[in-house]
């Protein structure tokens, strides 16, 4: 008989009315020929047989439930089987037939868009709550000022917003190089070349600075948050935070939305530096506009208010990205999946509110900054 | 035709930089040993565990699982290998994301030769075995107490039936009562279904409940190896601290009587 690690093969012989069985009738030894004896088994099974378990030296359970369910859930008249082996099959005939599980029923699509809403508005209504209770927390602290979380602050700030620094530059950079070049062409072919200073200035200053800079910090710092404050969830950190008498919205919450706010609008000018650079550099290769010159016009065709917008916007960018982090950090559930779920939704959410507010401020600072025609 | 033996260590050294943590460790445990593992803390009994599960890898020697080398071994070969042997982790390292139904499923669904029904049977099967019930089943791992967790893990691990089952700490963190009926549990499944067991633990009363021998690991290597009134007898500092004062004579002479 062939064998694999010194088991004997399950095996099945048909002899007249017996059924003989021999070998290790166990998971690991069946399933290389599972479909094998499954036939086999499927053929005895049809008319009155005789059982013969003499030759077999082992049954599992997953063997014990194929033979039950071979004899349709009852016994065989005739059988030839140890009390051991028995054993083990009656084990598997003790356990009731549960009918499958109902498969779960699809949503339809209405009940899909009823629930998105649903979703949304239970998340706004906790980030309402969420900066609820940093007000209170900013109110306390006002009034206790020892218990300002400053060192919780400087590291925020440094992690969201030093650590930052050389890649929202290098993006800052090559987006520059990009809108020059391609504006070159443009403006070339009207003979308009010193208008490239007023599109790069506004365009850069006033809305791809900030929009860039939240979206990489939404990616970056966003996910981060959301991933530290769930974990701290699911290993009870938070928990042991609240027993010492630390409020978590004070101590975890505050620091980063704080930092972020504080760190955004100087990434903003940083970035908005890096891209007129880029911008700067291509226009000179490109149209043979000399970089002094550039700066000298960029005031003039600039508005000062686009400055102050782009940083408005970096403020509140930051600001909502830090506090929607928080928001769905605090409400991971203790298992991998909500982890990741959550986390997506985060930077999903995050980037999404950006652009929706950004689109606000553009209707509302319509008249400032842009030469009225 | 007798059987290869489950585990064979043969000149084990596990070294972190210039820290050693076992020195020329030897360990054989036959088909059907329930091997208790004990040492103090920071002795390297989860590290030689993990030795034996392919999880490390030792500086030097071999460790052969049923007679094989698995490092020697191609993916296929060391999966079936693997699906011989299961183990309990001390926190149960149950998957978060899927339910306790699920979890035991688990293993039998990656073999991919069952159908959803056996496979519902099957784990039907060993939630009994392992004392819970059906409606269990539905519950997330977050959900469940510590001896529930260890129930399932337990359940999960014997999943496809192994030969060989490793515990790790396997009544850590349950109160008396429930460490006591586990321990029974594990010993009633060890007798029907005769696996292998290995067994770190530090307590006395699952040590005397559950292993047929001991192996005492102190000094960086196994100083006794044997049956408890074998190990007992071994004239060293660790194993008289360990056993002979009251405590110890009164977990043994209670699982003797």
């Amino acid at each position: 008989m062939t064998s694999t690690g010194g088991h004997p093969l399950p095996s099945l012989r048909l002899d007249g009315r017996n059924v003989v069985l021999a070998g290790e009738w166990t998971l690991a030894a069946m399933l290389p020929r599972l479909a094998f004896l499954r036939t086999l088994l499927a053929q005895a099974a049809d008319s009155e047989r005789v059982w013969d378990f003499s030759g077999v030296t082992r049954i599992d359970s997953a063997a014990a439930t194929l033979f039950w369910r071979t004899w349709m859930r009852s016994w065989p008249a005739e059988m030839e089987i140890s009390a051991g082996l028995r054993h083990i099959i009656e084990r598997a005939a003790a356990l009731p037939d549960t009918p499958p599980p109902p498969p779960p029923r699809t949503k339809t699509p209405v009940e899909l868009v009823g629930v998105f809403i649903l979703r949304v508005l239970h998340n706004l209504y906790g980030l309402v709550t969420l900066f609820g209770q940093l007000i209170l927390d900013v109110l306390h602290i006002l009034r206790h000022p020892r218990d300002l979380p400053a060192l919780e602050f400087s590291a925020n700030l440094f992690k969201a917003g030093a650590m930052a620094l050389p890649v929202s530059a290098l993006v800052g950079f090559l987006i520059g190089i990009t809108i020059s070049y391609l504006s070159a062409i443009q403006l070339r072919m009207f003979g308009a070349d010193i208008f490239i200073i007023n599109i790069l200035g506004i365009s850069i200053i006033r809305e791809l600075g900030p929009v860039l800079v939240a979206v990489l910090v939404a990616g970056r710092s966003g996910s981060a948050m959301t991933a530290q404050i769930g974990v701290m969830r699911v290993t009870e950190e938070i928990d042991a935070l609240a027993t010492m008498g630390i409020s978590q919205t004070q101590r975890i919450v505050l620091p980063k939305v704080a930092a972020l706010a504080c760190a955004m609008p100087l990434l903003v000018v940083w970035t908005s530096a890096a891209a007129l650079l880029g911008g700067m550099v291509a226009a000179y290769l490109r149209l043979g506009l000399s970089p002094a010159f550039f700066l000298e016009s960029l005031p003039r065709a600039v508005p000062l208010a686009n400055l102050w917008i782009g940083l408005g916007k970096g403020l509140c960018f930051g600001f909502m990205i830090a506090l929607i982090a928080c928001h769905f950090g605090l409400h991971v559930r203790p298992n991998t999946e909500s982890l990741s779920a959550h986390t997506t939704a985060s930077v999903v959410s995050a980037i999404t509110m950006v652009i929706l507010v950004d689109a606000i401020f553009a209707i509302l600072t319509r008249q400032v900054g842009l030469p009225q025609l | 035709m007798s059987r290869p033996p489950a585990v064979e260590l043969s000149g084990i050294w596990t070294r972190y930089r210039e820290v050693v943590v076992h020195r020329d460790v030897n360990l054989v445990v036959e088909a059907g040993d329930v091997v208790g593992l004990v040492g103090g803390s920071g002795s390297g009994k989860t590290t030689l565990l993990r030795e034996i599960l392919g999880l490390l890898k030792p500086s030097a020697g071999t460790v052969k699982l049923f007679g094989e080398v698995l490092d020697r071994l191609d993916i296929l070969e060391r999966r079936a290998v693997r699906q011989r042997m299961g183990m309990l982790f001390q926190h149960g390292a149950l998957f978060s994301a899927l339910s306790v139904y699920d979890n035991i499923a688990f293993p039998l669904r990656e073999l991919k030769g069952l159908d959803e029904d056996w496979i519902r049977q099957l784990v039907h099967l060993k939630l009994e075995m392992v004392e819970l019930e059906l409606h269990h089943g539905r519950l997330m791992p977050s959900e469940l107490s510590g001896g529930m967790v260890k129930r399932v893990a337990l359940a999960r691990a014997l999943a496809l039936e192994p030969e060989l089952l490793l515990l790790d700490e396997p009544t850590a963190g349950l109160d008396p009562d429930r460490s006591e009926t586990f321990v029974r549990l594990i010993r009633q499944l060890q007798r029907e279904l005769g696996f292998s067991v290995v067994m770190v633990t530090h307590d006395l009363d699952t040590l005397a409940g559950l292993s047929s021998k001991m192996a005492v690991l102190a000094d960086q290597h196994i100083v006794a190896y044997g049956t408890p009134a074998e190990v007992m007898a071994v004239d060293h500092p660790f194993i008289q601290n360990f056993f002979c004062c009251e405590r110890g004579l009164a977990a043994l002479t209670k699982a003797n009587s």
